[in-house]
Parts: C-alpha cells; structure tokens; sequence
C-alpha cells in the first residue's frame, strides 16, 4: 500500500505544475480577466447606485457624453454636438448617425427619450420596473426630453443647472435599448443592450459576466477579444489569483498586501488619489416623504421622525463630542495603512469650492466628556452603529473601523453595538433612515461638487426611502446656498457658496468624517492601457493584453 | 431484506414530514409578514396577493402547510429573493459541487482513516501505533476552518503548489454535462479542466476529511483490535497464513461493520464542515449557498436548502442502516 | 507544649483526617487495599495517562479563565485602541511588539491577552450549551425511555427529525430565526445537541430498567417519578458525564464556527472563532499569527476535553466504548 501512496502523490504533483504549460496555450484570443469584490446588482444603469454594477456596465453601455480618459471633462459620444440655450433651460443634441444596438436595432432619438423618460415619467409603461434613485439625486431639474427628429433632442430644464453636462457623462444616462426593454420587460436588468464597445453574453450570479468586442462598435473595435468579470470577495484569494496569474487584474486590493504587490515584479500597480469621501453619518432625526417624486423638499411635504431617530444624536453638543473622540489620524494611518488622507470636509480637497480654512475636529477624549456631560449625557449612552459587509472605494475594510470606533467611544462612555447586514439591505435600511448612526461614503460621479454636497448634505436628499443624505441633515440655509450654486455658471461665486455651507456643516457636526482614500487597482504586467478614472469607473475600451 | 428496507423507507417519511414542517414553520416564526419574507422587500403590491392567494394565507395554517408542500412535491420552491430565480435552480446548479468536495473528502478520509487504523491496530503498542492515534485525536479536535486556513497558508501561500479558492481555472473552456466537473470533463475528454479541477479539490478535500478521517482511523483500529483478538484469527494463523493475509483477507472484512456506521454518521459532519469548507475556499456550492441566503435573509432560498441538506442526509443515513444488515447479517432489525 | 509540638499535633491531627477520608489514600486490611469506589476510580484514572494529560490540559484553561485578569500581558480591548501596533509580529521576530508575545492583530490588540480571555467565552459556552442539551436531553431522554411504548415512540420520532439536521447547519437556521449574538448561539447548540443526550439518556434508562432491583421497586409500589429521582437518574450519571464532556468539545467547535460566521460573539468579543475570521484574511500579507494562535487555543481546548471524555468513557464504563 505505502508503495502505491508515495508515487501516486508525486503524479499529482508533478501534473499539478504541468498545468501551467497548458494555460499558456490560450493566448490566441485576447481574454482580460478582471476580479471583482462583489457581484452586480442589476445590469440597468440608470437602476443602480452602486460600483460593483457600475464598473460592468460602463463597457456595455455609452451616453450622449462621456468622459475623456482619466478625466471629468467631457467629450462628445453619442450625441456629436450641443446647443445650450441662452437661458439655460434647454439643450438640444445632434445624436450620432449610423450606430447600432447590439441587438441590431439602430440608435436614434427614440431610444435617447426612452432611456430618459422611464425614469422621470411616472406614467411610462417602464416606470416602475426600477427605482430610478439617481434620476432623484442628479437628474430632477430635468423637465422633459423632446424628439425633434431621428437625430435630434431637445432636454427640457426647469431650472439653470450648471452641472448638467458633466452628469450626462454619467451611467444614469446611458443609452439602452427600447427594443430590448420591451422584450426583456422586468427581467430586462439581466440581459443588458447597450451600444458600448463589448457586448454582453452571459452572466452566472455570483460568479462571473462575460462581456465579448462587439464587432460593429461605431469607433475602431476594441482590442480585448473577451471580458470577463469575475467575482473574488476574498480579498486574500483575490490576490492570490492575481499572483497565480489566473486573473489579470483585480479591484481593491488589501492596504496590508501593498508592500507585497509592490516587490512583485510581475504586478503593477495603480493609484491615483480618490474622488471620495467616508464618513460616520449621525442621524440628526428628521426626515421627509417625497411623495410626488421630485427630490425636493415640497412644503407639504413634512419633517417627520426617522425610523432610527435616537435623542442625543439630535444634539450638535453630542455630535460634536463623538467627533473629538475618534482618532482620526490614527485611524488614517493604521487600517488604511496610509492609503487615505484624513478628511474634515465632505469633499476631498482637489475641488472645486474645498474649503482649506475649516479646522478640524481635534482628537480630545477629555474635552468630547466634558461635551457629552454639558448635553445631559454624563454616563454616555448606548446605541447602534450600522457597518457595512463590504469593501467600498472609501473604506476597505468597514468592519473594522467600525470596531476601533466602537473602542474610541467606549472611552468616553458611549457604549456602541455593531450591526451588519447584506449590502442592498444596508442601502435600503440606511436610505430609509432605520440607523442612529452608520458608516457610508459616497465616490463623486461627475467631478462637480454638487455631486457631493447636493446629493449628500442637501435638505432635499433626506427623503426617507431614497436618502442621500443619511445623517437626515435638515439646514435649509445650506439646502439654499446648493441650490443657488447649482444654478450659477459663475466658477468663483459657486466656490464661494460652497465654501460657506462648509463651515456651516462643520458647525453643525452631522457627520465624522474620516478620510479620501485613494483608488488602487492591480494588474499584471503585461496589461497596457488602462487609465484610472477619478469616479473609479472602469473602462476597458482602450485596454491591451501584450 | 426487502422487507426491512421497506419498513425503513416508511420510517423515513413521518421524518421527512417533520423536516418539512419545520422549515416551513421558518417562514411564519421570521419576523413580519410571510408574504413579504417569502418575496422580500422589493415585491409590489401585486405580487403579494398572488402569493396570499396561492398560499392561502388567511386560511388556518394546516391548509397552508398542505398547499406549500404541494408545491414543493411539484418541485417549486418558490424565488430566491435576491436573485429572483428558481430556488431549485440556485441550488441545482450548486449540488453537484458540495457532493463532488463531499465524495472527494469521504474518499480521502475512508482511505487514509482506514489504512491508518489498519495499520495503528496490526502494530499496537508501537511508536506507529501511538503517532497514528496521536494525530487522530489531533484531528477530531481541530476546527475544519482553521486548518483550511493553515493548509491555504501552507501550500497556497508559501509553496504556491495548489490553488486556494475556486472550482477551475477560469479560461479554462467546460462544458457542463452532469454538473459534476470530473465526470464532466472525463466525459468530454478535456484533460486541462480535469487537471484544474482536481487540483482544486484537494485542498478543500483533506479540509474538510481530516475530521472523518480521525474518527475513522480510531474507530477502525478499535474494531480491528477486536476482531484480532477473536477465535477465528487464531486458528487462521495456527493454518499457517501470513501475518499480512491474516489482516487483510479476514480481519478487515469483518472490523469493517462498525466503521461502516461510522462514516454514515461521519457524513451529517462532512455536510456541516462542507458549509465552512465552502467558505474559505469560495467553493461555489450548497454550503455557502445556505450561509448567504441566512446571511441576506433569502428565506425561500434557506427553506430549500434545509430541505435538500436534511433529504440527502437522512438518505444517506438510510443507506448506510442498509448496508449495516447487508455486511453483518448477524444483525436482525426487528 | 512548645509551638513546635503545637503544629506536630495539628499536623498529626490533619493528616490522620485525610487519611480517613482521602480519596487517594486506601486504606490496608490485613495487607490488601480495601478502597471505596471513589478511590478506585480515581486510581484507575490516575494511570489512564491520556485522561490525566486531558485533564491538566482543561485544568490550565480554567485556570486561565479564572485568572486572566492577572495572567493576561495586556487589555484585550484597550479603549480607545492603540492602532498604532497594527498586526505587528511578536517574540520571533526581532521588530516584534513588546509585551506582547504573541503579536497583535490588526487593530493593534495583544493576540495572547485575547486568547486568554477567550477562554472564559469558550468555557461558558460550553457549559452552558451542554447544560441546556443535557436539561432538554435527560428529560425527553428519561421520559421516552422509562414510559416507552408510544411516549418512546413519539419523542423518538422528534428526536430522529432534529437529528435529521447536519449539526451546524440546524444552528445556522436556529440563530438566523432568534438571532445573532453569543447568547443566542449558546441556545442553539443547547437544543442542536440535546437529541443525542436524549438518546444517551434513553438508553441507560432502558438499561436500568432492566434491573431486578426497579422491578422490586416497583413491586413494592413505590411511585414513578420516585423511582426515577431515586434510581434512574444517580446511576445514568456516567454516560451523562461522559458524553457531556466529549460534547462540550463539540460545543466549543461550533461556537467558534459561529464566531467565524460572524454568527456568534459580535465584536469586540474576544472569541476564538471570531478572531480567526477576522484575522485570516492578513495571512496573505504575511501577518499570519493573528489567525494561527486562536486555532491553536480551539485544537488544546478540544483536545483537552476529548481526551478527558475519553478517559472518563474508559474509568467509568467500558461498556460505552461500541
């Protein structure tokens, strides 16, 4: 018997290393494997707010415009021009002619009106398969989108908004096609039908998505033969397969695994500083119901309790205490491993309207008791803090901030219990205002600060049920210098305007914010081509496999 | 015999019953509303009165019961929340792999566990004897998931030898026939998937044996102990038959009654170590299957899992009864 | 007397007591040991050496629950956290962290501070899961197996269904419907292992029931639950003792399965499992002893009960072994 073993377990080894010759044959058809973290939501881009989703349907699907490589400026796609009108309140569009669905259906103003119109009209057959949450943050000052010809739109605005273009950069706004909507009907965020430069071939639920070059793109094909994203949560396995060389680039990679992939000949990888922000977010307790729809506060439409209202956090004196009692910096510099530059402002420092002159919070256990004891909380308190299960571009590693927080408020008497639950119920609990305090952040889309500050800190966004702004933060002051900022072309005045509802929001101290961490993907060497994007989208298109 | 089988069979089905109603109870004991847990929290109003309607819901929870095991007669276990598919399908296209790791782990652990009793139990008392037992005691005290862990750490990590998550290579081309990749890619004689396949299967496998293993290593050396000592042996070695014809002709045959016993009641624990297993090394199969769907509150999904993991393992249980009385026919079942 | 014959006295006077009583010392009869059953079992498990090593093993792991105030190096939950020892390594190393042996996990925590405090969670889940499977076991247990007939029939027939469950995966399902917590996980490997106490149970029940003696009883009149109290139950303590310490084994494995789930202690509990999971995933990047040393705690204290079970399974009675 102990015969047999001994070179029975060499032939399994040595066949074990023979496989490696075999996987090199292969070469032939360009195939990038990319790990992903997590799977997709849904295939419909104007139906997700999340970057697992996004990232595999920026290859699918294009908009009107889109962004130059590694930038937020835009660049036309498939519309060729634009007019803005004098007023502001309208832009008409020359669409692109001779550009095909990958279903073969042609691309025209019909299939533009149909992607826009489903999300806004409440009447359109198409309406309520999806939730259409960022037409709610970005896209409300949109009245209508008119059919002038086949190749000519009209977009409807109700009011002046200067970040309009550089959003219908965004996936929001991707052109799908109808024909393929009316087939699919509900079911149409499995079988997505873009005009993008891959088109989809099959997706198995939390494995992988194959996406293949689709031979008629409108420009020159890409150079990728295949796509294919395959879902690693395990970031230790992510890195290994890296390693292996079973996959050819990968998306969040472990702040503690950096030194490794850097002494890695065979890996490259990629920073850039990121366009994000992760913050504590204290709900304040008030939110409201946006009953018609239209992402603003209405004056029928009443501040009410949250689900997750807690007293003390309704107090800035308590807010202000837990923020001088987390240890920032050292958060910054031990779990993200200095992959992040600590934040004191709700949007990083590279834009527009940042405002520098606000001081931060300094770390002072002492003086949050001395706080927290002027607010009636001598003992502290007990309460919950929703955590997150995945890694987000902002915060890689969300339980365990949420522990070291759990530990900084234990010093000062606030006893904190830990609440974890699958990704799209954290959303949903979280956008329902359930939580007293949570962990989120946001990636900015558009490289406008309306993007940030509207959408995370705005009164209108404390809508219960569709929350951007999760702290339920309800100033109207600054609810107005946004909305004025929004509608002004004039650089210097919207930074100014940006700047002042800053130092309000620090005043009011809603939020704890931590830090900006930077983006980081990781390839083999031999991928050539990919330029990091400051809203860590990921396209593939101009991407070469040597 | 068949008698027996027969009798046993029906045995099964008052048990069988009993799993059923206590998943179903699963859906009502959750807290909320039982339409809304089995569709989850995006259904629409609609869709809820179908459910209500097809379920019964106002109606005394008996005929509820009588309608849902209906359905699942039928083979409907109604959608997975989050990913609005099947459940049987979910779990269909995972089953195979948890069997393939289950069979692989069983296979790894009846041979080396059986061997090394084997082998303890013809040299008692010698240094072999005690390293053997050693390590088994070792074994049945170690938590599945650690040493997937450390063997990960082992021959992942530092070696590099052997891949740590997964089923296959990913650009590896398969065609999926049975569901089961080794048969699968005999079948269709595609060598690299089979390589890649194996490969990835043993780690997870000595995972999750070396447990079943140990038990099975002691349990057959006490049993071969037993059966040396007996009469029979005695005169087989007084007829002149060498020592090792001794142990593997005759004694093994009969010590192998109580260890057949022993890998029955092994399975329910390979089940459960497949469902740690399976997680640490992202094996796509039923075990983590159950883990996300509690996880994510997918109570269709957990009430189909639970039946199929308590089907299989009351089958097999079954079985191994069986095949006790097959073995020894000194045994009547009254 | 002198305070010298004061304390020879008193030390006479101590040793002649437990002489009398001492379960080690056996008393000589005309040259032969006389010793009480106690003694007997006590002497047979003394040259038992993997039951002594059991032993001593769980004796050191009470030890260290009861202590880890004074053993432990350090605070296994500093508040607020020193995170600027993140996952350093410890004694082998020569950048290892000071005073902390065994390195420190990623948010800076001594790893052998936290072991040994993880002990006590261990130890109490334990205890109390093997309690409540013994509670609901004996009970169901005794009642199937002394009233028989259709009393055995039905309870029989629930115990066969939850046994119908692969172990974990019934524990799973009971946390996800009470939910998560060290608590509710303790509840949950109670009533996952209380079939098997229930059959354990039963069948020394039968076993006594057998005896002349319950049939004089019996004979004599005296009541049921008397006979059981009395009769029944003293003399089906050694498989009790026994299975219960091989399945407080178990327990400590499931619980810590739970914890590595993310089931079972919620942070910043200090349970083995929990630290395991949250460690793993640094072994990558190289930090490796955050998640090898609490295995190694689980493997010592389950081995260390395994072999005590064991041992008491061969003093207590051998018959149990097929």
């Amino acid at each position: 018997m102990k015969k047999i073993i001994l070179p029975f377990l060499c032939l399994i080894l040595i066949i074990s290393h023979m496989t490696g010759c075999v996987e090199e044959e292969q070469v032939q058809e360009k195939v990038l494997i990319f790990g992903m973290a997590g799977d997709a939501d849904k295939l419909d881009p104007a139906d997700v707010t999340d970057g697992e989703s996004i990232s595999r349907m920026d290859n699918i699907f294009e908009g009107l415009v889109e962004y130059v490589p590694g930038g937020t400026e835009i660049q036309p796609a498939l519309a060729t021009s634009w007019d803005i009108s004098d007023d502001g309140l309208n832009i008409t569009f020359d669409l692109r002619e001779n550009v095909k669905f990958h279903d073969g259906t042609d691309f025209n103003a019909d299939a533009v009106v149909f992607s826009f119109e489903r999300q806004y009209n409440t009447t359109h057959p198409h309406h309520d398969y999806g939730e259409w949450a960022y037409w709610g943050y970005m896209f409300s000052d949109i009245a209508s989108v008119e059919k002038i010809n086949d190749y000519k739109v009209i977009i409807h605005l109700k009011k002046p908004n200067a970040a309009m273009m550089t959003s219908l950069a965004m996936f929001t706004v991707a052109i799908v096609s109808p024909t393929n909507a009316e087939k699919w009907g509900e079911d149409a965020f499995k079988y997505p039908v873009g005009t993008g430069p891959f088109e989809f071939v099959e997706w198995v639920k939390d494995d992988h998505i194959t996406l293949e070059k689709y031979d008629d793109y409108w420009r020159e094909t890409a150079k990728l033969d295949k796509l294919i994203f395959k879902v690693i949560e395990d970031p230790s396995s992510r890195l290994l397969a890296i390693q292996a060389g079973e996959i050819h680039g990968m998306e969040y990679p472990d702040p503690t695994s950096f030194d490794i992939i850097e002494n890695d000949d065979d890996l490259q990888l990629l920073s850039q500083a990121g366009m994000n922000v992760g913050y504590l977010a204290m709900n304040t307790g008030y939110g409201y119901y946006d009953e018609n729809e239209n992402g603003v506060r209405d004056t029928d439409e009443a501040w009410v309790e949250t689900p997750g209202y807690f007293e003390p956090l309704t107090n800035v004196l308590v807010r202000k205490a837990i923020n001088h009692a987390i240890n920032k910096t050292a958060i910054v510099e031990s779990l993200y491993k200095g992959t992040a530059i600590a934040a004191k402002n709700g949007m990083p420092p590279f834009m527009l309207g940042y405002n520098d002159a606000v001081e931060d919070f300094e770390y002072d256990p002492d003086y949050a008791m001395e706080l927290l004891d002027e607010a009636g909380y001598p003992n502290g308190f007990n309460t919950t803090l929703w955590v997150m299960p995945v890694s987000r571009p902002y915060m890689f590693d969300p339980p365990k901030i949420a522990e070291a927080i759990q530990s900084y408020l234990a010093d000062v008497g606030i006893t904190v219990e830990l609440y974890q639950i699958d990704w799209s119920t954290y959303l949903e609990e979280t956008e329902n205002g359930e939580h007293p305090m949570c962990l989120l952040g946001w990636t900015g889309d558009n490289g406008d600060p309306d993007n940030f500050m509207n959408v995370l800190y705005g009164a209108n966004s404390a809508s219960i049920g569709t929350a951007g702004n999760v702290a339920f933060y309800n100033n109207s002051e600054v609810q107005e210098k946004f909305t004025e900022a929004l509608q002004t072309y004039d650089t210097d005045d919207r930074a100014t305007l940006y700047e002042e509802a800053q130092v309000l929001i620090h005043e009011d101290a809603p939020f704890v914010y931590l830090a900006h961490a930077t983006q980081n993907i990781v390839f083999v060497k031999n991928v050539k081509g990919y330029t990091l994007n400051p809203t860590e989208r990921k396209f593939f298109y101009q991407v070469d496999l040597e | 015999m068949i008698w027996y089988i027969s009798k046993r069979l029906l045995q099964l089905i008052p048990v069988i019953l009993g799993v059923t109603i206590i998943a179903f109870s699963l859906i009502h004991i959750a807290p909320g509303d039982p339409a809304r847990t089995m569709l989850g929290q995006h259904a629409t109003e609609k869709e809820l009165n179908e459910i209500r309607e097809k379920y019964g819901l106002d109606e005394p929870i008996y005929v509820q019961y009588g309608l849902w095991l209906s359905d699942v007669l039928r083979g409907d276990f109604g959608r997975s929340i989050i990913t609005r598919e099947e459940v049987l399908d979910e779990i269909s296209s995972r089953f195979p792999n948890t069997i393939e790791l289950t069979i692989m782990s069983m296979l790894f652990a009846t041979i080396v566990g059986g061997l090394a009793g084997i082998i303890s139990a013809s040299k008692q008392y010698s240094v072999t004897d005690y390293t053997v037992m050693g390590v088994a005691l070792f074994g049945i005290s170690m938590p599945v998931f650690w040493l997937g862990i450390m063997l990960m750490l082992v021959f992942g990590v530092i070696l590099g030898w052997l891949p740590i998550g997964g089923r296959i290579d990913l650009f590896i081309p398969y065609t999926r026939v049975t569901g089961f990749m080794i048969i699968d890619s005999i079948i269709t004689f595609n060598l690299p998937a089979f390589i890649s396949s194996i490969r990835h299967l043993i780690l997870p496998s000595i995972a999750l044996g070396t447990i079943p293993m140990a038990m099975i290593a002691r349990v057959t050396r006490s049993s071969m102990l037993e059966v040396l000592r007996q009469d029979f042996i005695r005169t087989e070695r007084a007829k002149g038959l060498s020592e090792r014809a001794v142990i593997y002709k005759h004694a093994v045959r009969n010590a192998m009654v109580p260890v057949v016993t022993v890998i029955g009641l092994n399975f329910g624990l390979l089940l459960s170590g497949a469902i740690l297993t399976e997680t640490i090394f992202s094996w796509p199969g039923l075990g983590r299957l159950v883990v996300e769907a509690v996880y994510e509150r997918d109570y269709p999904l957990v009430v189909g899992c639970i039946l199929i993991f308590s089907i299989v393992f009351v089958i097999v249980n079954l079985i191994t009864d069986i095949l006790y009385t097959y073995i020894d026919p000194r045994i009547k079942y009254e | 007397m002198n305070r010298w014959e004061l304390l020879k006295n008193s030390y006479n006077k101590l040793h002649s007591y437990l002489k009398r009583y001492s379960i080690f010392h056996v008393k000589y009869v005309d040259g032969s040991p006389r010793e009480t059953r106690t003694q007997e079992l006590v002497r047979r498990f003394r040259y038992n050496k993997s039951a002594v090593f059991g032993l001593i093993l769980i004796l050191v792991l009470v030890f260290m629950a009861v202590f880890a105030d004074f053993i432990a190096p350090n605070d296994p939950n500093p508040s607020p956290p020193e995170l600027q020892n993140s996952l350093q390594p410890g004694f082998w190393d020569e950048n290892g962290a000071e005073g902390k042996p065994l390195g420190t996990d990623m948010l800076g925590r001594c790893v052998l501070s936290r072991i040994i405090y993880g002990s006590r969670i261990s130890l109490s889940v334990g205890f109390v899961a093997v309690g409540i499977a013994t509670a609901l076991g004996v009970t169901i247990g005794v009642l199937a197996g002394y009233f028989g007939r259709w009393v055995d029939s039905i309870l029989m027939r629930g115990v066969d269904i939850i046994f119908s469950f692969p172990a974990l995966l019934l524990a799973i399902v009971i946390v996800a419907t009470i939910g998560q917590g060290l608590d509710k996980a303790m509840i949950a490997i109670g009533i996952v292992y209380s079939p098997q106490m229930a059959r354990i149970m039963r069948g020394s029940v039968l076993y006594i029931k057998e005896m002349e003696y319950i049939e004089a009883q019996k004979a004599i009149g005296s009541n049921n639950i008397r006979i059981i109290f009395r009769h029944v139950l003293p003399n089906s303590l050694s498989p009790v003792i026994v299975y219960g310490t091989l399945l407080m084994a178990s327990a400590i494995l499931d619980a810590a399965a739970l914890g590595f789930l993310g089931l079972g202690a919620q942070p910043p509990t200090p349970e083995w499992g929990a630290m395991l999971s949250e460690s793993r995933f640094y072994i990558v990047s190289g930090a490796w002893w955050a998640a090898t040393f609490p295995g190694i705690a689980i493997i010592f204290a389950v081995l260390g009960l395994n072999l005590l079970g064991d041992g008491l399974r061969d003093i207590l009675d051998p018959r149990l072994k097929s």
